[in-house]
């Protein structure tokens, strides 16, 4: 059985360091494999956060070689074993220990956004009628599984530490499902731009490039948003063209 | 304190990616300001952007100038002495400006000429950042503007190539139907930059995808699908139109100076 070398971050928030440590491989395994058995065999304090082990609960994300990723879902056969394979903690998070960030700025900034409102029932027992091809666009931002790897390489948050200012590439998928859905009534385009700042993103698409659902997160949700904050606040003739069109029902497409 | 400060300050290209990520990014930069030197090389040289019913696409449409192609005559007499004349300064700005602010381009080169960031998860090296949230950087949400413009040269555009086929035979003077090599250069130049414009992010935005009801407006729809279908590719289209615009001045140029000869395939 072949045998690789993990450099790992060990430490909490008042520092640490990068370990190596040796283990063996075998074939199927994924990295978060690995470092169970590193758990297991050598360093049993060795803190690590998981669930599912199939890509579905966005809990085991981490740095491997310098990309973000889910451990279970990044295969060794993927990965040169020439040389030590690091594997980091989410480094736009602030460190609880080791592998393990805190994330929970992400709830916080939800917390900003303005809940979904429907337009009154369509029928008379309370329900809605959507149609398919309405919900097809939303349909690709509901398989977010809240990995954060989106917000951990976005380099907003990640270098410029700009966390506050900018709610991040999860969150704008978020409300790209909020303001595209048929029945929402709501305009978040005011606060896109003041409060979620997506003026910030620069459209670098990095999130778009390592979410484990492959979701498009920039061309389908973040440049969306941006073209409906133009319509709102940057573009002189929208404006004009819509105090002269003729009033619509209030529930018409809009 | 954050992650960040516990595992070490990133500096500039420090990153522990293993992969070549600088590729992409000098790759941009190479082939962007190649482009960029020669379409103002050919700008300025006011000669040989026409053969035969052929016009360069970086002269088109020529508004003043001293081929037959030009709209409204020879250079204006107003135009000042001390500024360097050319046909394409007049009109390369749309085009130019078109793609500085698209939205593809701008993730690109924000990346390749600026290193924000060199490539993802890799270290910058300035601290600040605005992003395109405050000047200078905001005026890029004029992209549709520019958009605007952009379907109006590819009418232009389009109609050169209806010219290009179009040949005065030298020896009667009379005008016969035809098709040369030129004419199918600009025939693809026509329809690459068609499938980057009408690809555009802010097209897609103004023919549909500002609606959440498509389905109550069945004509947009389809005019939304059309416009994702291609914005799908359109980073691909950016470079296949990017190309053949430059090669299409470059055929233009070595047919009227005589080093290469059009041939008519009919
Ligand atoms: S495209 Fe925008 S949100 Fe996504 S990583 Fe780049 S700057 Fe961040
Ligand atoms: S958008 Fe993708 S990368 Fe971001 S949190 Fe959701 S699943 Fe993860
Ligand atoms: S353990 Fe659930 S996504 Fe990896
Ligand atoms: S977004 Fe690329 S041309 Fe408009």
């Amino acid at each position: 059985m072949p045998t690789a070398t993990f450099r790992i971050w060990r430490g909490d928030i008042t520092g640490g360091k990068f370990c190596d440590y040796r283990t063996d491989v075998a074939e199927g395994m994924v990295v978060l494999d690995a470092i169970h058995r590193v758990q297991a065999e050598q360093v049993p304090d060795l803190a690590v956060r998981w669930n599912c082990k199939a890509g579905k609960c966005g809990s085991c994300s981490a740095e491997v070689n310098g990309m973000p990723r889910l451990m279970c879902m990044t295969r060794m056969n993927q990965l040169p074993i020439d040389a030590p394979i690091t594997v980091e903690p989410m480094r736009a998070f602030p460190l609880i220990k080791d592998l393990v960030t805190d994330v929970s700025s992400n709830y916080r900034a939800k917390q900003r956004i303005t809940p979904f409102k429907p337009r009154p029932p369509d029928a008379a027992d309370g329900t809605w009628r959507m149609a398919q091809e309405d919900v097809d666009r939303i349909q690709e931002f509901r398989k977010c599984i809240e990995c954060f790897l989106c917000q951990d390489v976005c380099h907003v948050l990640r270098e410029h530490r700009l966390h506050e200012q900018f709610i991040g590439p999860r969150l704008l998928v978020h409300v790209a499902a909020l303001e595209m859905h048929p029945l929402d009534i709501e305009s978040r385009a005011e606060e896109l731009r003041t409060v979620h700042g997506v003026g910030y993103c620069n459209i670098t698409k990095c999130c778009t490039k390592v979410c484990p659902e492959s979701i498009t997160i920039t061309d389908n949700a973040i440049i969306p948003l941006k073209e409906r904050v133009v319509d709102e606040c940057y573009d002189p003739l929208t404006k004009l063209f819509r105090i002269f069109r003729p009033a619509r029902a209030p529930e018409a497409p809009g | 304190m954050d992650g960040a400060n516990v595992l070490g300050e990133r500096n500039f290209g420090r990153t522990a990616r293993r992969d070549a990520w600088w590729v992409q990014p000098l790759a941009v930069f190479g082939v962007l300001s190649a482009f960029v030197v020669y379409a103002t090389w050919a700008a300025l040289q006011t000669s040989y952007y026409t053969f035969g019913p052929y016009l360069s696409p970086f002269y088109s449409p020529e508004l003043f100038g001293d081929s037959a192609h030009a709209w409204f005559g020879p250079k204006p007499g107003w135009w000042p002495g001390w500024l360097p004349w050319s046909p394409a300064l007049l009109i390369l700005w749309a085009p130019g400006g078109f793609r500085l602010t698209c939205y593809y381009y701008r993730g690109a080169y924000y990346k390749a000429f600026w290193a924000d960031p060199p490539s993802c998860a890799v270290g910058e090296p300035r601290r600040s950042y605005w992003g395109e949230a405050s000047l200078p950087l905001v005026i890029q949400n004029a992209h549709r503007y520019f958009l605007y413009l952009a379907l109006l040269f590819l009418c232009v555009l389009s109609y050169d190539v209806w010219k290009a086929l179009w040949f005065v035979d030298p020896a009667s003077g009379e005008t016969h139907f035809g098709i040369g090599v030129g004419t199918l250069v600009l025939a693809t130049n026509v329809m690459l930059l068609g499938s980057y414009t009408l690809g555009c992010h802010s097209l897609r935005h103004l023919v549909g995808g500002r609606i959440d009801r498509l389905s109550q407006a069945p004509a947009r729809l389809r005019a939304y699908r059309c416009a994702s279908c291609l914005n799908r590719r359109h980073m691909s289209w950016a470079w296949a139109s990017l190309v053949a615009v430059a090669f299409a001045d470059l055929y233009v140029r070595l047919c009227a100076m005589g080093i290469w000869s059009d041939w008519r395939l009919f």
